[in-house]
């Protein structure tokens, strides 16, 4: 069950191998945590995850191979997620990839490829988890958005707009679930230095993954519904949101 | 008959984190073992006042029992009642007090169900002499999974004892016998007394046992350093009818206490923030006489005074709060003082905060009160790292041979409930020889891991 304070104790991660995935796992781990289902596309994609659950004391870590594009498998998989850890207090969606923006080098396949590995795949797994939790009568959906989706850039084009229709679709999902006991936080973090970042320019207000979990278990605390990280940048996104177009597209980063 | 609504959220007395369930509401004790029958896991619920996930059963069937509010058979001779689970405190005493009578015990709030009462094993502010209401229960009825059985302390004593205290996980208390307090009046003899500190106000308290039935100590949460633990005493004993002045005495026993208010939206944000508790705490010891004997207060006013609120825990705000009650044994007085010290530190905005010696712990296995002091604070939630404090201040009470109290409870690290709750694996061979099969489960069973699914400690299926 979720405690009092939005601690977790038994949890599922789409995306389990992720570096912000971990980085929340470890924050959980310290508090509640005490089963964990991990799910990702590869078993050594989640190695990492498992070796720093189990350095922390988690008592049960389990891991799944789920490709979330196969989005005929989802519905079985949150069935088989409920089975194997009792009761899901919390399913966090961290599947994702950036993949390219130039528009040079897209077609259309990539494009439709991106839109469901960022998209669908999340979307339709939320929805399933969604039809689990309800059942339970209780849980928590979190879902990794992103301020690329806040408002879409050029540099960030695919990912951006995949992540503003999930961002709406989990806000929505939230909406169509009040009353049913289960709750969805959306986190809107800002540019965050891991794996899928590397190489990449570092604008200002870039964070660690430990910060990105920082801001979820706040929020879980907090019962949010909605968790920007770092916590400002819900203010600068106010501004920049209303910047003219023509100022917008020449913005450095 | 039955009737069964669609799922719907509940919570405890805190307003945080619903789950959903089915309600269930019978219509009569038959009804209560034809739905605990029925597939799924189910739990008992009364009126809502624990304050933390204890009558909360997500994904399951909630048995409302308050359609079960009959009082049975009143004893005026033997004085004793035969109540059946859902009548509340509030309504019984409406029927005792005009009579003469008394119940035993109550906590502070009228607005308890009996059944719930007995599953929370309460105490009220008369521990160190009366104990909990689990030692004037004389007898009960409670359906479980494998049949209805009517305990007592002397039938099937060990049921009866994992029964009271036992948080709804041994059965559904249906009816229930209790003895009661003969009273030659409604009203209160009260004395008030301010301390200036922790250590004057435990002096104070310990030489008030003997001298009176109920005392409690209301502290302020904020006063730091040598105004540690500063605090409003107050002790009363049942007045008599020689107490009472001409106009009074006319109708000694009179009583029908009234809701003077009734919160009409949950407002935005909490209300009691650190500044306005300062403000309140601070006005509450200013205005309370530094000693005074003899006041005539009602029994409202003196065992339930938020009670003239009917949903005070609204003003908390849409987060909700918990509350953190724990007892420490006699000598452990340091614990307190700790706890004083962080939870005022953390500007944790209590503004009720209660202390209280207890007196010897009864039979209940999972039964909160044991001789020592016990203090409950008020927090309101949402505040940054709060559980890792109370987790602290878990470890210390736990190490000190003390422990938390379940109907308070939202939060408790679950590996740290077999040490507070040393009973726990004698609790459950009683529980699982009258629930083989773990059907009666709550959220703070599920979180606690009360009836230990996750060890496999279970006894086998079928077993009677």
């Amino acid at each position: 069950m979720n405690d009092v304070t939005g601690m977790p104790q038994n949890v599922v991660v789409i995306g389990g191998g992720a570096d912000i995935s971990r980085a929340i796992l470890r924050a959980l781990a310290g508090r509640r945590l005490s089963s964990v289902l991990l799910a990702g596309r590869t078993v050594e994609s989640l190695q990492g995850a498992v070796t720093d659950l189990h350095a922390l004391g988690v008592e049960k870590v389990e891991v799944a191979l789920l490709d979330v594009t196969e989005v005929a498998g989802l519905e079985g998989f949150a069935d088989l997620a409920a089975e194997r850890l009792g009761a899901i207090d919390l399913v966090l969606i961290a599947a994702g990839v950036l993949g390219t923006s130039e528009l040079s080098n897209l077609d259309a396949p990539l494009v439709a490829s991106l839109a469901t590995v960022n998209f669908t795949g999340p979307a339709a797994a939320m929805t399933a988890f969604a039809r689990v939790l309800s059942a339970q009568g209780h849980g928590r959906i979190v879902v990794l958005s992103s301020v690329a989706g806040y408002r879409v850039r050029a540099a960030n084009l695919v990912y951006g707009a995949a992540k503003a229709g999930l961002d709406g679709f989990a806000l929505g999902l939230g909406d169509a679930l009040v009353g049913s006991g289960v709750k969805v936080m959306v986190v809107r973090p800002g540019f965050v230095r891991t794996k899928m970042t590397t190489g990449r320019s570092v604008p200002p207000f870039a964070i660690d993954a430990s910060a990105v979990a920082d801001a979820v278990v706040r929020g879980l605390e907090k019962d949010s519904e909605l968790v920007w990280a770092p916590p400002a940048l819900r203010y600068v996104f106010a501004i920049l949101r209303i910047v003219p177009r023509a100022l917008w597209r020449r913005m450095p980063g | 008959m039955i009737d069964e609504g669609a799922g719907r959220l509940l919570t405890g007395w805190g307003r945080a984190r619903p789950s959903a369930a089915f309600v269930a509401v019978p219509g009569s004790v038959r009804d209560v073992a034809e739905l605990l029958a029925r597939p799924g896991h189910h739990l008992a619920r009364g009126l809502g006042r624990s304050y933390g996930d204890a009558a909360q059963c997500a994904g399951g069937t909630v048995i409302e029992c308050t359609s079960l509010d009959r009082v049975v058979e009143l004893d005026r001779v033997g004085a004793r009642v035969r109540v059946e689970a859902g009548c509340s405190l509030d309504a019984l005493l409406r029927q005792t007090v005009p009579e003469g009578f008394f119940v035993p015990v109550t906590p502070g709030t009228r607005y308890v169900s009996v059944g719930g009462a007995i599953a929370s094993d309460v105490h009220g502010k008369n521990h160190h002499r009366d104990g909990t209401i689990g030692a004037h229960v004389q007898g009960l009825e409670l359906v479980t999974p494998t049949g209805t059985y009517e305990v007592s302390p002397e039938r099937d004593p060990e049921l009866f004892w994992a029964t009271t205290g036992g948080m709804g996980l041994t059965g559904i208390i249906t009816e229930a016998s209790l003895s009661l307090l003969p009273i030659e009046t409604s009203r209160m003899l009260v004395g008030t007394e301010k301390t200036p500190d922790l250590e004057t106000c435990m002096a104070k308290m310990a030489e008030y046992d003997t001298k009176y039935r109920y005392s409690v100590a209301w502290v302020d949460s904020l006063a730091k350093g040598r105004h540690l633990g500063r605090s409003v005493i107050t002790v009363g004993d049942h007045a008599k009818a020689s107490d009472l002045g001409a106009k009074s005495r006319a109708d000694p026993l009179c009583f029908s206490p009234r809701q003077l208010f009734h919160v009409p939206v949950v407002p935005p944000v909490s209300f009691l923030s650190p500044l306005t508790v300062a403000a309140f705490n601070e006005a509450w010891y200013r205005r309370a006489p530094k000693r005074r004997t003899g006041e005539v207060q009602s029994i409202a006013t003196f065992f339930h005074p938020l009670d003239g609120v009917g949903n005070w825990n609204v003003l908390y705000g849409p987060r909700g709060f918990t509350q953190y009650q724990f007892v420490v044994p006699f000598g452990r007085e340091d614990v307190v003082a700790r706890v004083l010290e962080t939870l005022g530190s953390a500007r944790t905005a209590s503004f009720l905060v209660v202390l209280k010696r207890f007196g010897a712990a009864n039979g209940g296995h999972l039964s909160f009160p044991r001789s020592g002091w016990t203090l409950a604070l008020d927090i309101p939630l949402g505040i940054e790292g709060l559980g890792a404090i109370l987790d602290g201040l878990d470890e210390t009470v736990a190490e000190a041979g003390g422990r938390v109290y379940l109907s308070k409870d939202g939060r408790l690290r679950p590996g740290l409930f077999p040490t507070m709750y040393p009973r726990l694996g004698e609790w459950n061979e009683v529980r699982s020889r009258v629930d083989p099969d773990g059907v009666l489960m709550s959220d703070l069973s599920r979180r606690l891991d009360i009836t230990r699914r996750r060890d496999g400690h279970r006894a086998p299926a079928g077993r009677r």
